[in-house]
């Protein structure tokens, strides 16, 4: 056993603090926050320098071929920092659908470029009457004349208006069990019959878009991975992508709490800093404490990621979303409650925290959708132990 | 990066799981939440197990061979801790504060006479001790303590009440806080001593606590004459004493409540299953699932929270104020946790143990009572948090609390404020 971050992952980590802070900075933040694109090639480009695009992409890719682990640590970062653009629906979600799920030719296709930053792409997932529920899977991919034709609606798809390509969960075979009949497909931004809408959003720093599919016609060509067998490969891709949000939810709550206590030990009210008053004392130490656990859980969610079984991969990966998540929201309301007025304001930055807490809650199934995954590896855990018994 | 036992530590559980099922007492049933209802049954209980555990080579595995133990380090420690913790959490019992507190306290801070004297029985399962620290008046501010201890003929005499100490009516020797200078600031006043229970002038008097049941006692002290051999550190140290050697076993204390917790939902599951409400299994009830998901999440970050302190400390880390963050992830879960197991038992929830129709032997009953202890006991969660903010986050003390103590200096302190 040996639970503490390598000396290499603390260097990328030290690398990482010093990007955002100063190529990826809080200006840098509020001035893409409004903007319509969100991010600069000059920020991109550098980013992908960096070699973060390819961390977690083996080398024959172009990429680092590092763990999650060490993805983590970056993202961690780049959460303390709010970094705006389309990272992570490049890298965790088209990036990694496409290693859990191509064939060869996709993959050599498409992630050198993503390694290189060249090219970016997104995740066609939730649609307007999934809720919070990534597993509701109904928009048709109707066979026709030896390709598809998709039609229907996806919300909520990060950054498709910058996206060069985008990966589609749709259904080949009616249904509701996802893990029968959904197939991903793999589509150029500008195939023909496809509408992207920029969403006006609270989250500045992720634009969300709708994506109408209007009579697209695919190939089969277009398929990733195997017809109507779709799921399994994009749950793999998703748990992998939710443990990512964690590393980005810990390091906002980590930087929304100290932001919370500095202001605590200089703010005077009532002839003390305020920091003295128990009441907001405890609130701090409260943040701390969850900033502090939830630590603790992403760093065996990712772990899990990569070396757990399968079961341990997906408890944890559920477990990891509900709690990081939480503990970012209870952190950045909490730290504009301390900042009183300050806080409120549009001038100070804390905004931007609750806002990407707030998405990030609801993004890739909200608390409520993980809690129920755990029950039911709970009760598939229990059935098992019976089993064993009686045999 | 590594949440695996190696190899031979693996090997080293599976041991002790099979050595476990062979050598549970036979009066022990795991499926109760209790099988031992008197005093003497339970210290009984726990003295022969621990002999067991001893005589076998399971006890005290981080402590040196010279004074008892086994030798090894802290990691096989844990491993047989949560092992116990998820089996028979009961057997451990009235050894807990003595194995948490009194023993960490005589090796990391005892002299040499005192080693050998006292940590082989207690790690032999001979001796229970008990923890004289609470007073009517030291209750959160355990530095209040007002129990005097006079040197006279290289004798201390001590006088005053202790409360909430706990298993003191089974206990064979008590770690005792005590007042030895009243005209220095209140932390510097004190002194820790080992107290034999069986000195003239000792009295128990069983409380009787929210659960019915006693496991905490009133401790009075009229003209006890303990020897000044029997003072662990020197005159004036007693605080720090007291307060470091908390911390050296807590990612023990953590990591059993983890084990033992995770055993609670195990239970808990079972229960939603089998329990009904409006003619269906509770399970199929989406509130109680998300409050099932839920304290099981809350319990997987108190696992793997105490499983990272516990890997730093093994590389030599040095534990501090961070591990109040543990205090508060075992005690306040725990609370919502029974309350919820009450919760689905709809009006059986009223049923204690001991009826047929007691639902699980009236576990969560008992667990929400006792359990409203937990954010009191060790600390209260009121004290944790200002540990935290003051000594992790370094923020200022409360006005008036830093004034007190700067007009108070000499003379502040013993009397009650």
């Amino acid at each position: 056993m040996d639970i503490k971050l390598s000396e290499d992952q603390l260097e990328i980590a030290k690398h990482a603090r010093r990007f955002c802070e100063n190529e990826s900075s809080i200006e840098y933040v509020r001035s893409m926050f409004e903007d319509e694109r969100g991010f600069t090639d000059e920020v991109w480009g550098k980013m992908a320098d960096m070699g973060w695009m390819g961390m977690r992409l083996p080398e024959d890719y172009g990429g680092l071929g590092l763990g999650l682990m060490d993805l983590a640590v970056v993202l961690e970062e780049m959460g303390r920092g709010v970094a705006p653009g389309p990272f992570f629906s490049t890298v965790l979600l088209a990036g990694e659908t496409l290693m859990q799920a191509a064939g060869e030719e996709q993959k050599s296709g498409y992630l050198p470029g993503i390694a290189s930053g060249e090219i970016k792409g997104t995740l066609a997932l939730h649609e307007p009457d999934s809720g919070a529920d990534p597993g509701y899977i109904q928009m048709e991919a109707a066979e026709d004349r030896g390709g598809y034709l998709l039609n229907g609606t996806k919300i909520a798809v990060p950054d498709a208006h910058v996206a060069d390509f985008l990966i589609c969960a749709a259904r080949t075979r009616k249904g509701r069990r996802p893990d029968r009949g959904v197939t991903l497909f793999l589509l150029d931004a500008r195939t023909p019959g496809l509408t992207i809408h920029l969403l006006p959003t609270m989250d500045g720093t992720r634009k969300l878009c709708a994506v109408e599919f209007q009579q697209v016609r695919l190939g089969p060509d277009a398929i990733v991975g195997e017809v109507h067998k779709g799921w399994k490969p994009l749950l793999r891709a998703l748990q992998v992508a939710q443990v990512g949000l964690c590393a980005e939810c810990v390091g906002g709550a980590q930087r929304t709490m100290e932001i919370a206590t500095e202001y605590a030990r200089v703010r005077i009210q009532f002839d003390q800093p305020i920091g003295a008053f128990q009441a907001v004392k405890h609130r701090c130490a409260q943040m701390y404490v969850e900033a502090e656990s939830a630590r603790s859980v992403l760093y065996w969610a990712a772990w899990a990621q990569d070396h757990g079984s399968p079961g341990e991969a997906a408890m944890a990966a559920s477990v990891a979303k509900v709690y990081c998540s939480e503990a970012y929201r209870n952190c950045a309301t909490s730290a504009i409650q301390v900042l009183g007025g300050t806080g409120f304001s549009w001038e100070h930055d804390i905004h931007f925290y609750l806002k990407r807490a707030k998405a990030n809650e609801t993004a890739l199934g909200d608390a409520t959708y993980h809690r129920e995954q755990v029950v039911r590896l709970l009760e598939g855990e229990a059935k098992r132990k019976r089993g064993k018994k009686r045999s | 990066m590594d949440y695996r036992l190696d190899r031979r530590q693996e090997a080293f559980r599976k041991e002790f799981v099979s050595w476990l099922e062979k050598n549970l007492p036979a009066d022990f049933d795991p499926s109760r939440y209790r099988n031992y209802h008197t005093a003497e049954d339970w210290g009984r209980a726990y003295r022969d197990f621990q002999k067991r555990l001893f005589q076998a080579g399971y006890a005290a595995m981080h402590y040196p061979k010279e004074y008892g133990g086994q030798g090894k380090t802290l990691m096989e420690e844990v491993i047989v801790m949560q092992v116990l913790a998820s089996t028979c959490m009961e057997l451990r019992g009235p050894g807990m504060i003595m194995h948490g507190m009194a023993a960490p306290t005589i090796l990391h801070c005892g002299n040499e006479e005192q080693k050998r004297k006292y940590l082989p029985g207690i790690i032999d399962g001979t001796h229970i001790w008990c923890q004289g620290f609470s007073e009517p008046n030291a209750g959160s501010d355990v530095a209040n303590v007002s129990t005097r201890a006079v040197r006279k003929d290289g004798h201390y005499v001590v006088n005053g009440q202790k409360v909430w100490t706990s298993v003191a009516h089974m206990s064979d020797y008590c770690i005792l806080l005590v007042r030895t200078d009243p005209n220095v600031a209140k932390h510097k006043g004190l002194s820790y001593l080992l107290l034999d229970m069986k000195l003239p002038g000792v009295e128990v008097r069983p409380t009787r606590q929210i659960t019915g049941g006693s496991e905490f006692n009133e401790l009075f002290l009229d003209d006890v004459r303990v020897p000044v051999e029997m003072r662990v550190g020197e005159e004036g140290q007693g605080w720090m004493i007291a307060i470091t050697t908390l911390m050296f076993e807590r990612v023990i204390g953590d990591a059993v409540m983890g084990a033992a917790y995770e055993k609670n939902m195990d239970r808990m599951v079972h229960m939603a299953g089998e329990t009904k409400r409006a003619g269906r299994p509770v399970i199929e009830d989406p509130i109680f699932r998300q409050q099932l998901a839920q304290g099981y999440i809350e319990v997987m970050a108190l696992k793997y929270h105490g499983l990272r302190n516990l890997s730093t400390q093994l590389q030599g880390g040095i534990p501090g104020p961070e591990g109040s963050i543990g205090k508060l992830l075992w005690s306040e879960p725990n609370q919502r946790i029974c309350e919820n197991g009450m919760a689905m038992q709809g009006p059986f929830s009223q049923v204690l143990s001991g009826s047929p129709w007691s639902i699980q032997d009236g576990f969560w009953q008992y667990g929400f009572l006792r359990s409203r202890g937990n954010t009191i006991e060790a600390g209260t969660s009121e004290v944790q948090r200002n540990i935290i903010g003051e000594r992790c986050l370094h923020l200022p003390k409360d006005s008036s609390r830093a004034a007190r103590r700067i007009q108070g200096g000499k003379g502040d302190g013993h009397q009650a404020e």
